[in-house]
């Protein structure tokens, strides 16, 4: 067994090595436990750990100072893992440049019922603010017990005692000794109570703009992600899955295999075909050479305007009402109210990570390890145990560096599945990889939705009733019924608004279709932010304001947002004035527990050539961990935001995906990233984090759109913006 | 069997010679620093060089390859090429699995064109970053172009 090499050092020691689950060979071995956990002590060790050495699992100094935070959150990039390692340091006192990320054991929490890293799910832009008080804590006690341990040693009261960057100081005998030193003794201190944890205020790393962890090893090639795990005597697999979802495999023609070298099995599921070689080339080439019939299951004749017609049509229809307010009937039909009116529709989109799904799984009958890159590996554990009949507890998920989750790695490991089946078909271990075409084709894509609103103004130019009826696709009840219900996801930014608007009334119909969806980044905020957030523009228009005044009166009692709009205003150049075929566009939304806004500026060309001059992003999320990986992730979200807004449709025709790969699902490149984002974080504090990850994608497209209006007087209600024709006289 | 020079060093490997660079690099010479991202020369992901300059190694069969291959693995010990030194400035990946073959993209670049404009690198780059790492990718061009000039 190889365990796979996940999370590595930091700069300076970069090439230091630990292995997930385990405490580096010969170390001592520091757990501190947390009162929050106190209950499950001792915590139940992984393989291989020191059992009289560990008391619970999420640090570990060594005889060299060096501490190995463990993450219990996926690194898909978002930087989720150097901001954990910020908050226990911050607690901990410990030398930064000695801190150590990797993985927390999954095995290890199901062993312990699921209950010592708690979900281990990354999804929902909770990373941060989910475990900030725990990892906190976790750096907190372990300071203690060690400051306790140094004081024994010395035989001095532990309240003279002090620390700093990794040791423990008596200043009355000018002594110190480091933490590496102390962590076999301060593994057996029983504090009589467990410590507190530092106020906002008083942080000295969180908060500061810190390198991440992980880059060195993102520029060398040394990261290990799933897809490059290597397992002794593994053989490779490729699979096509059915094109038209919920359809299943008819018959499979095998003759061109004949003359194909290395081939080892076809493996035939319900719903796909998986080939096994020695070499992943060959398996795919022996993929490429079946002749597949699939059985569409009645949905082979499905087209896409069927599907946006059902959707429109459902508008008309029966609705769950989600949110009434107020009045709206009488608001509607006050005297001197003006109407607003208008429907908007935003299509599917594939998630597309750049690294593909891929699965490697090595089958024992009395143990499963698996590799992947995952966003939820207690999901993967589970599934596996359920797919193999080995108990959780002897399930081994060995999680890598996700290349890009973005939600399509948070729910059902598809290509865990069709890893066991071959695995088990062929008794060795498989390192199964997903084509590019199979991930958009096999995709669980974002929902397609549409939305009517209708909204009135009174004399004064003030919303009096704001009016939506969404019809979309259920996240959370998979299958082709429609349903007269609601859930969240599918009234993000629409019910619950952050807008006093004195009257509401939200209808929701949960209409699916055979087209599975999925959670995809920013969720319902990222096409309903679109929504809304283009018609409060023309409801801004149409009250004859300016849209960020206009916004401004509508979120007076909101300080966080008001705070964003200031930033935008002057950050963002609001109100500087433009030539006709240049505009700016703004938008704001409460999403993931932050205020998220941003001003667009473009450029029209009278031919209707687009290009995207400047963002600049404005976010209240009420901490921040670090402004590092908080300004990327805002500007990976106006690219991708701008992806989705210019060009991200999937297609439905005869039942089937019609985008294949990136050269008909198109992705922004350099050329077309705006010359310039600007982001400006405006933390205003409290009791709470606001997520990063998410709430950045929301505000582009409907600050696009609306900086197109400004630009052109041409109003785009349909997404994405490539079927527009913006040009202008 | 084919024969290929792989961060100067000679591999002889028992493949066909149609077999995609890519894989050979990856499952033959274990080289993972290389990835998979589209396979129809769309991501730029299996960027390496073939004699200094820029191949798409999904679409390349190893067997027609004659020249020096280098991977990210060879472009240099610990991190000193300028476009790494500039990419750690920076702090440019996200997740970091496209970051292989831009950075292998951008010292092409800087070898054929060493003090490249904004608009020759959106012309001459064309890798996918579905992270959107292109705003600091981009300044980390210009950081690298400056540190080249300096040694
Ligand atoms: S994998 Fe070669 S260009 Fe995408
Ligand atoms: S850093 Fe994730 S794809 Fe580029």
């Amino acid at each position: 067994m190889t365990p796979m090499t996940l999370m590595q050092a930091s700069a300076l020691s970069r090439r230091s090595v630990v292995f997930a689950g385990l405490s580096a060979a010969g170390g001592l071995v520091i757990g501190v436990p947390m009162p929050a956990k106190a209950g499950i002590q001792p915590a139940i060790l992984a393989a291989g750990a020191n059992p009289t050495k560990e008391m619970t699992a999420f640090l570990v100094i060594e005889p060299d100072n060096s501490v190995t935070i463990r993450i219990p959150h996926a690194e898909m990039g978002q930087g989720t893992s150097t901001a954990l390692a910020m908050m226990v340091a911050e607690e901990l006192e410990c030398d930064w440049s000695k801190v150590r990320i990797e993985y927390a054991s999954a095995n290890r929490n199901a062993r312990a019922g699921g209950k010592l890293y708690e979900g281990m799910r990354t999804v929902g832009s909770r990373g941060v603010r989910t475990s900030v008080k725990l990892m906190q804590q976790a750096g907190a006690s372990a300071r203690e017990r060690l400051r306790v341990a140094a004081a024994q040693g010395w035989n001095v009261d532990a309240a003279d005692c002090t620390v700093a960057s990794g040791k423990c100081l008596h200043s009355a005998s000018n002594r110190s000794v480091e933490y590496g030193a102390l962590a076999a003794a301060a593994a057996a201190v029983q504090l009589p109570q467990e410590p507190g944890i530092r106020a906002p205020r008083d942080y000295r790393l969180v908060g500061k703009w810190t390198p991440r962890l992980d880059t060195a090893v993102k520029l060398d090639g040394s990261a290990k992600f799933g897809i490059d795990a290597q397992v002794p005597g593994m053989v490779y697999a490729a699979v096509w899955s059915t094109p038209v979802a919920g359809g299943s495999l008819k018959a499979v023609d095998e003759s061109g295999l004949k003359a194909l070298p290395g081939l080892l099995g076809v493996v035939k599921l319900k719903d796909s075909v998986v080939v096994v070689a020695d070499k992943y080339w060959r398996a795919k080439k022996g993929l490429d050479a079946l002749k597949i019939q699939w059985d569409a299951a009645g949905q082979g004749g499905v087209q896409q305007a069927d599907l946006d017609k059902g959707l429109r049509d459902a508008l008309d229809g029966p609705m769950f009402t989600a949110e009434k307010k107020g009045e709206p009937e009488a608001a509607f039909a006050a005297p001197g109210a003006k109407l607003v009116e208008a429907t908007y529709e935003a299509p599917f989109l594939s998630h597309s990570p750049m690294e593909p799904l891929n699965c490697t799984v090595q089958l024992a009958p009395d143990r499963v390890d698996v590799w992947i890159s995952t966003q939820a590996p207690m999901a993967v554990l589970e599934t596996a145990a359920k797919e193999t009949g080995v108990a959780p507890e002897n399930i081994y998920v060995h999680n890598a560096f996700v290349g890009g989750g973005f939600g399509r790695r948070g729910g059902a490991p598809d290509e865990l599945l069709h890893a066991i089946a071959a695995a088990k078909a062929v008794g060795r271990p498989v390192k199964l990889i997903w084509t590019r075409e199979q991930d958009i084709r096999g995709g669980r894509h974002r929902p397609q939705a549409a939305v009517r609103f209708k909204a009135a103004l009174d004399a004064a130019g003030q919303p009096s009733v704001f009016q939506a009826r969404v019809a979309v696709p259920s996240l959370l009840k998979p299958g082709p019924q429609t349903s007269v219900a609601s859930e969240p996801m599918a009234v993000e930014c629409i019910a619950g608004s952050f807008y006093a608007f004195p009257s509401r009334d939200i209808g929701v119909l949960l209409k699916n279709s055979h087209v599975p969806v999925s959670f995809w980044r920013g969720v319902g905020s990222s096409q309903n932010g679109f929504f809304v957030e283009s018609f409060i523009d023309e409801m801004a228009h149409a009250a004859d304001q300016d849209p960020l005044a206009f916004r401004r009166t509508l979120l007076a009692a909101r300080p966080d947002a008001l705070g964003v709009l200031d930033a935008l205003a002057t950050k963002g150049d609001w109100g500087k004035p433009l030539p006709k075929g240049r505009g700016r566009g703004l938008a704001i939304i409460e999403a993931y527990g932050s205020v998220s806004g941003q001003v667009v500026e473009v450029t029209v060309a009278k031919d209707g050539k687009l290009s995207v001059d400047r963002v600049t992003c404005a976010l209240d999320c009420y901490h921040v961990a670090n402004p590092n990986t908080v300004a990327q992730q805002m500007e990976g979200a106006v690219i991708m935001g701008l992806t989705a807004a210019l060009w991200g449709e999937i297609t439905i025709k005869d039942g089937a995906p019609v985008q294949t790969n990136f050269h008909n699902y198109r992705m922004a490149r350099f050329a077309d990233a705006p010359p310039r984002i600007d982001v400006h974080l405006t933390p205003s504090g409290g009791e709470v984090w606001g997520g990063v990850g998410e709430p950045g994608l929301g505000p582009l497209a409907p600050a696009l759109a609306n900086a197109i209006f400004a630009a052109t007087g041409k109003r785009v209600r349909r997404l994405p913006l490539s079927h527009a024709d913006l040009s202008w006289a | 069997m084919i024969t290929l020079t792989v961060n100067g060093r000679r591999h002889d490997v028992e493949v066909e010679a149609d077999a995609p660079l890519l894989w050979v690099l990856r499952d033959e010479l274990g080289l993972t620093g290389t990835k998979f991202g589209c396979g129809i020369a769309q991501c730029g992901a299996c960027t390496v060089h073939v004699d200094s300059k820029p191949v798409r190694s999904c679409v390349v069969p190893a067997g027609s390859v004659k020249g020096a291959i280098t991977t990210i693995e060879g472009l240099s010990t610990d991190l000193k090429h300028p476009v790494q030194q500039a990419w750690l400035a920076e702090d440019a990946p996200q997740c970091g699995y496209c970051q292989s073959g831009q950075i292998m993209a951008a010292a092409a670049l800087l070898t054929k064109t060493p003090n490249p404009s904004d608009a020759d690198i959106d012309r001459e780059i064309t890798n996918i970053c579905r992270c959107g790492a292109y705003p600091r990718m981009k300044k980390a061009i210009h950081r690298a172009a400056a540190l080249a000039r300096k040694a």
